[in-house]
């Protein structure tokens, strides 16, 4: 066609639009959290926590130690023994529900706090994160008075005091994975959130005062790796949940052993994301991204494995390509952004270290050209090609933005391929046959398996994993297991 | 042409399965982009050079053309800073007072044939059609499919209309019109973009405007994806254009975000995108003056042709 105009369109984009942080006010420093209280640490000690996008040091918090841990500890006790455990369930759900709206309530605050501390994009913090916490309280709150109904012909009562450790991923939803299933069944908490990122938990712990919750039911000890391992070694805990890495999950899986304290784990994983030739490909290919590039790939349920029939590898990749092209990378607080900061600068340097391995082990790799800040921790959005099941990219969990892309001929070489790996947390199915979907997700041992879509998140779907992904479910019935002694 | 042959009957068309759970879901991740500020204010003039200003009643007059031609030229008195539409679209009756009134102009004409909006008439009705509008000087004609043989399976007969027609236009622009409010599933939508654009089509767009739904943002994506594969597939950029119930510069500013990001850069102007509208470039101007002075004026501020 002839130009009938000007083509002032090719280079027409999207002006900053950034969220304001200019509607709360974040205190200097934060104390730990303990029956009730904001105290700080017994040692005095602090720790910075930084914006991984300009790392600048937004607060301080408290350093936890063994002292505060049993201080923590004595006054989940307390308040389990002398007035948790005795109310009624219906007593119970009423603080989670309040608990639930005030999330709610603040939910723009917490959403710009999470992108700040933790370097997610404003648009998952605001659309995933915080709306999913409040739900998980809200689905929690209502099984407070329900819970003979959720074990039928069985009596049912708490456990005690639960010791929880979160990951950085997603701080205040895994919060609300932890603590609603906990609370509504009866049990007090002692919750340690990430060195990374405790300002949500801390913001938590105001909703918790705000909310009315009685002193000691929640207690938040903020610190690094050695004050989980005092929280995890305090032998007045009845439970420990762990959300983590498989190796830091052996080892208190180790401290554990025969102390008769109940644990549940929920650990790294692998997952193949199979696509068959016979699947919508723009659909699959938007589902690769989501699976991979959500949460910069800091999710242990990521899609990180692509298997890909053979015959439609091509289309796929070239389609992937252009559609990573068009991911926006930047600003966590830019509400255009698709892609933040990797999470911490050591988190950073390990996918780095991947990177390389993947083309020391002979892969290919491909990286979007987009533009990345100068400052703060960035890694464009990655894949490899040309990569074998003996390849460390493909059997080690990067937690990145770095996918292995891999073909089959075959369903059965596929679920060979999938099943192929120590991992068993989650995996994805693309087909337009219905019998195709049943056949892969019989096929391959995983917790959860998405068919024609990935990394969708409800709080009554439980969630966990086989082998050395952990054991334990969080979220729907299967969830409030590991927090009641059934008789 | 009565009957097709057995052979274009089973023209093979590949199958491109579309899941609308997908599709919503993508659609709602492109309307959540934010366009403030300066990259609206050069939106809405995008999306104005790329309008296909239109009017297609029974009670269409001379006067009445003419008058939207005028609008065509000089979209908003007092600013000179607007681009001009990109074509006027009129009945073919309409096409020469048209011409006329844009002579000098870039503006083209656009001219919907082949029996619009119903596409009820046999092939060599909707040639005459087409012919007659071309002869009247259109630039561009904007036909419909033939719903019923495609509801049917009829595929090559309506592939088959579509290269007779684009014949029958000559050196004129072809834009297809699937009317995908008749067509009742994506799958459908992609079948029939396939089709039109195998067959010749310049253009693929969603509707009469006679029909709802029509332009939905689900629609528009199934027909970008199809044109992005037939790209990578043949080196050919065919045209997109949505209309029908596109009455707002936020719905305009979206179908922008949509085709930069299914189709990239390339799309955006006039020669491969369009918006078919009546109602809003008014929209669109109401905004412009908003960004321009700080305050919404009336519609009464905006003429109405």
């Amino acid at each position: 066609m002839t130009k009938t105009s000007t083509t002032i369109g090719s280079d027409w984009g999207y002006a900053p639009a950034p969220e304001s942080a200019d509607h709360f006010k974040l205190k200097d420093q934060y104390g730990l959290f303990i029956g009730g209280k904001f105290v700080p640490a017994a040692s005095g000690k602090r720790l910075k926590t930084i914006n991984p996008a300009n790392e600048k040091v937004i607060a301080e918090v408290a350093d936890g130690g063994e002292k505060d841990v049993a201080k923590a500890v004595q006054a989940a006790r307390t308040a389990y023994d002398k007035v948790w455990r005795k109310m009624s369930g219906r007593e119970r759900g009423k603080y989670l529900y309040r608990i639930a709206r005030i999330i709610q309530e603040r939910a723009r605050e917490l959403a710009v706090v999470e992108s700040m501390d933790g370097g997610k994009p404003i648009r998952e913090s605001r659309d995933v994160d915080i709306p999913l916490a409040a739900a998980h309280f809200f689905y929690h709150a209502g099984w407070g008075d329900k819970l003979r109904y959720a074990f039928p012909g069985k009596s049912v009562s708490p456990i005690g005091v639960a010791g929880q450790i979160i990951p950085w991923n997603f701080p205040l939803l895994m919060v609300a994975w932890k603590v609603a299933p906990a609370l509504a069944c009866g049990n007090t908490v002692v919750l340690k959130p990430a060195e990374t990122t405790p300002l949500t938990a801390l913001l938590f712990s105001e909703i918790c005062q705000e909310a009315g919750l009685p002193e000691g039911v929640f207690n938040l000890i903020t610190g690094a790796g050695s004050t989980g391992a005092a929280l995890v070694n305090h032998p007045g805990l009845d439970k420990v949940a762990f959300t983590g890495s498989t190796e830091v999950g052996k080892a208190i899986q180790k401290s554990l052993a025969g102390r008769g304290t109940r644990l549940t784990l929920e650990l790294g994983g692998k997952a193949a994301h199979i696509i068959f030739e016979d699947a919508t490909i723009d659909q699959a290919v938007e589902g690769i991204i989501n699976g991979i590039y959500f949460n910069q790939g800091h999710v242990c349920c990521a899609g990180s494995r692509l298997l890909v029939q053979e015959s439609v590898e091509e289309e796929v990749v070239t389609k992937l390509k252009a559609r990573m092209e068009s991911l926006i990378v930047g600003d966590p607080l830019d509400k255009n952004t698709d892609i933040g900061a990797i999470n911490s600068k050591a988190q950073w340097d390990r996918i780095r270290d991947y990177l390389k391995i993947g083309e020391e082990e002979g892969a290919e790799l491909f990286q979007t050209k987009c533009s990345v800040p100068e400052k703060g921790y960035w890694i464009r959005p990655s894949f490899f090609t040309r990569v074998a099941q003996s390849h460390r990219i493909v059997q080690e969990e990067i937690f990145g933005p770095v996918l292995a892309i891999q073909t089959f001929r075959t369903l059965n070489e596929a679920l060979e391929k999938a099943n192929n790996t120590p991992y068993g947390l989650s995996g994805g199915v693309w087909t337009d046959k219905g019998a195709k979907i049943f056949k892969v997700t019989r096929g391959i041992r995983a917790g959860v398996i998405w068919a024609n879509t990935f990394n969708k998140f409800d709080p009554t779907s439980p969630f966990g994993g086989y082998k050395e992904s952990g054991y334990g479910r969080e979220g729907g019935r299967h969830g409030l297991r590991p927090y009641v002694e059934l008789s | 042409m009565s009957t097709s042959s057995t052979l274009s009957r089973r023209l093979p068309f590949q199958a491109h399965p579309v899941d609308e759970v997908g599709i919503k879901e993508r659609v709602a991740r492109l309307a959540t982009r934010s366009i403030k500020k300066s990259s609206k204010v050069e939106g809405l003039k995008l999306a104005l050079s790329m309008v296909d200003l239109t009017t297609l009643e029974g009670a269409d007059t001379p006067g009445r053309v003419r008058q939207l031609c005028t609008k065509a030229v000089h979209l908003h008195s007092g600013r000179t800073d607007l681009p001009m539409v990109a074509a006027v679209c009129v009945y073919p009756t309409m096409v020469r007072v048209a011409r006329e009134a844009l002579k000098g102009t870039p503006i083209k004409v656009a001219a919907v044939a082949t029996a619009f909006p119903s596409g009820m008439n046999p092939l060599t009705v909707k040639l005459e059609d087409t012919r007659y509008a071309v002869g009247e000087g259109a630039h561009e004609i904007d036909m419909v499919i033939s719903r019923g043989d495609f509801l049917r399976g009829d595929y090559g007969r309506v592939a088959d209309e579509i290269a007779e027609v684009k014949k029958a236009c000559g050196e004129a622009h072809l834009k297809v019109i699937l009317e995908t409010g008749e067509l009742g599933t994506l799958d459908r939508v992609r079948l029939a973009s396939d089709i039109a654009m195998e067959a010749g089509a310049d253009f693929i767009k969603t509707s009469t405007g006679k029909i709802q739904p029509a332009a939905t943002p689900e629609v528009v994506l199934v027909m970008l994806q199809a044109i992005s594969d037939f790209y990578r597939k043949t080196g050919r950029k065919i045209g997109m254009k949505p209309a029908g119930g596109i009455a707002n510069a936020k719905a305009a500013l979206n179908l922008l975000v949509m085709v930069r990001e299914v189709l990239g850069p390339d799309w955006l102007n006039p020669d491969l995108f369009r918006i078919g509208a009546s109602k809003l470039p008014n929209d669109i101007l109401m905004q412009l003056e908003k960004e321009r002075t700080g305050v919404y004026q009336g519609g009464d501020y905006f003429s109405n042709d």
